[in-house]
């Protein structure tokens, strides 16, 4: 229980210090949300400069002024209270919260479904080469798999673009959904055609790396006393691979699962620009181009917010699963 | 560990044991391993195309080829005038791809090198200390690890707005070190309290000598491949940063030929796709030839696996 408590203050004071860091880094950016919107009302309108800078101050009332220091408490006092200001690019004041809160469900669906179809199909693959150890087979997935994980995820993504929207016409080439939101079955198969490339795209970055982690892991459990007197005790080979082997191989790897859920949060901006998928990422990335600083904090805020989450869940899960940490109640890091 | 004490070396001896080391056998191991050959094949021949490219290469100028000309090296009879076509403004996408090269190459060994340096100091001096200090740089990793990379790199490069390469890749390596940091941590705790350690620690050796003599040379084979993933990982976010549009540039490079090509729409039709396939298969050759190459490493700098060559 000490344990628990020392690890949340200190998840907590992770995410305190990272947007703390971020709020300072942003707001170092030049070119500010005026500017920017007054210079595309004069490349776009052919507007005197003078003009469209009037015009930019009074459509954008949300952005803050005062000192920087008085802005950062404010932005901190408001962050606790789960207020994460107004989004400057719409002058009506739309409040980030609502604007991540559209987009949030959207990266959660893509990145939850990729992830655990990568991970199951990471752990067979794995499994199966690990058996397979030192074959031709193992050998020729090992390479394949070590080469595909270094591949950048946007290259795969503009490759599948090409092959499956494109050429094919198998799937949309941009999108969340094309009928109009209902609780119908047309209207969910529809969002599963429209993710099921930024899913097939995560799949197929991730789960060469599971393969790759879950056969070394499985590989030295292989070795261990417990599995050779297993065999001896003459207990089927169907339950050796599954609840003495499986189960042991599993576990190190699960810590990786947690934490990646964070951090695909932070990779989806690649996948949702190439897909023009609705996401946070994609928020985050236009945010960036308006220069919409509060809207791009809060979504620095989520991926942060995530990102700790799945790390503190993954120290928890490591201890509540692994029978030596949990009996032993202090956890040796 | 121990050793004799030697004669001291003739300047002949310290070359032949020189070459005997770096040159000979790294030789050896590559022409057994031909995964790694291939890949140190790919690798140098990017290297190369780095360094002479454009001394041989004309620089890509606009309005110099007829705009999407599919690529002549694949057409029947196959020339090399524009080996691999042109792209939407006229220029030649070969020289493109050669000139693109010596930037990438730049930010990527740079930021690779940069990455590993840190890694290395804060995880050998947290493991190595240990306490306070070692409580500090690990609370430091976790924020790093925290925060997001890519976005932040985003943020960051629009603040230092450089074309500089090099400037580049420092920034890159600003949210690369810590997972590499937290690594070398544990290597480290878990040599701590080996034997040999222990001993060198009651002989009175100087911690220097420990940690570059004992210490490093343990930890040295993992440490070269993790230059070589923190490689790979820029050559990732700088060309996705260029992709993005997001990186002020100077000269063309193959995230910019990327960026070019997807918003003129050169992924909708086959006549138009050499131009995004080019520097694509640019980027994955690269990437391949490392991986291939990291395949040797351990082998070459693990020196149990070295006597056997």
């Amino acid at each position: 229980m000490r344990w628990f408590i020392k690890r949340a203050i200190s998840a907590f004071l992770t995410v305190y210090v990272a947007v703390t860091i971020t709020f300072f880094v942003v707001r170092s950016m030049p070119g500010n949300p005026i500017q920017a919107l007054a210079m595309a009302l004069v490349q776009q309108l052919y507007m005197p400069y003078d003009t469209a800078l009037r015009i930019a101050e009074a459509a954008t009332p949300f952005v803050p002024k005062g000192p920087i220091w008085e802005q950062y408490f404010r932005y901190m006092y408001n962050f606790f209270r789960g207020n994460l200001g107004y989004s400057i690019s719409y002058s009506t004041g739309v409040p980030v919260t609502q604007l991540l809160a559209s987009a949030i469900p959207w990266t959660v669906l893509v990145v939850a479904t990729s992830l655990v179809i990568s991970f199951g199909l990471g752990i067979l693959i794995g499994m199966l080469m690990a058996y397979k150890h030192g074959s031709k087979f193992d050998s020729v997935l090992a390479v394949t798999f070590s080469i595909i994980r270094s591949i950048p995820a946007y290259v795969i993504a503009l490759i599948f673009l090409i092959i499956f929207a494109f050429q094919l016409n198998l799937f949309p080439t941009g999108g969340a959904y094309s009928v109009p939101p209902s609780f119908s079955l047309r209207f969910i198969a529809d969002v599963l055609w429209h993710a099921a490339l930024p899913i097939i795209t995560w799949v197929f970055i991730n789960f060469g790396g599971w393969a790759l982690s879950m056969r070394g892991s499985t590989i030295s459990v292989l070795g261990e006393d417990y599995i050779a007197y297993a065999q001896a005790r003459g207990l089927p080979s169907r339950r050796i691979i599954i609840t003495y082997v499986g189960k042991n191989a599993i576990l190190p790897i699960f810590t990786q699962f947690m934490l990646s859920l964070g951090f695909m949060f932070g990779g989806s901006i690649f996948i949702e620009y190439i897909f023009s998928y609705p996401g946070v990422g994609y928020m985050l990335y236009q945010a960036i181009v308006k220069r919409d600083w509060f809207l791009m904090l809060g979504a620095f805020d989520v991926i942060v917010i995530a990102v700790a989450i799945g790390t503190f869940l993954a120290d928890m899960l490591y201890g509540f699963l692994d029978p030596r940490v949990r009996r032993g109640g202090e956890v040796g890091r | 560990m121990s050793r004799e004490v030697a004669p001291p070396l003739t300047m002949k001896e310290i070359i032949k044991s020189f070459l005997e080391d770096w040159v000979v056998i790294p030789a050896k191991i590559l022409v057994r391993n031909k995964k790694a050959l291939a890949g140190f094949i790919i690798t140098l021949g990017y290297i190369i195309m780095a360094v002479v490219g454009p001394h041989i290469v004309p620089y890509p100028k606009n309005y110099t080829c007829p705009i999407y000309l599919p690529p002549t090296l694949f057409k029947w009879p196959p020339s090399l005038a524009h080996p691999l076509g042109c792209d939407y403004f006229g220029a030649d996408i070969w020289s493109e791809i050669v000139w693109g090269a010596p930037s990438i190459l730049q930010i990527a060994f740079t930021a690779g090198f940069i990455t590993t340096i840190v890694g290395i100091t804060v995880g050998m001096v947290a493991g190595f200390l240990g306490g306070k200090v070692d409580a500090g740089l690990m609370t430091a990793t976790d924020i790093v690890m925290v925060i997001p990379g890519l976005p932040l790199l985003i943020v960051l490069s629009t603040v230092i707005r450089s074309t500089n390469p090099f400037v580049i890749g420092a920034i890159l390596s600003v949210t690369a070190w810590a997972g590499l940091a937290r690594s070398i941590r544990s290597q480290v705790l878990s040599l701590r309290n080996r034997e040999f350690i222990e001993a060198a620690k009651a002989l009175g050796l100087p911690t220097r000598h420990i940690v570059f003599r004992e210490i490093m040379p343990n930890i040295m084979s993992y440490i070269a491949i993790n230059f070589i993933f923190a490689t790979t990982g820029a050559i990732y976010s700088s060309v996705g940063l260029y992709f993005l549009g997001m990186l002020p540039f100077s000269t063309v490079n193959w995230g910019i030929m990327l960026n070019w090509a997807y918003t003129q729409g050169a992924l909708s039709s086959l006549s138009t796709i050499h131009y995004i396939l080019a520097p694509i298969i640019a980027i994955v050759g690269f990437q391949t030839g490392l991986i291939l190459f990291s395949y040797a490493i351990d082998e070459m700098f693990n020196p149990r696996l070295r006597t056997e060559v």
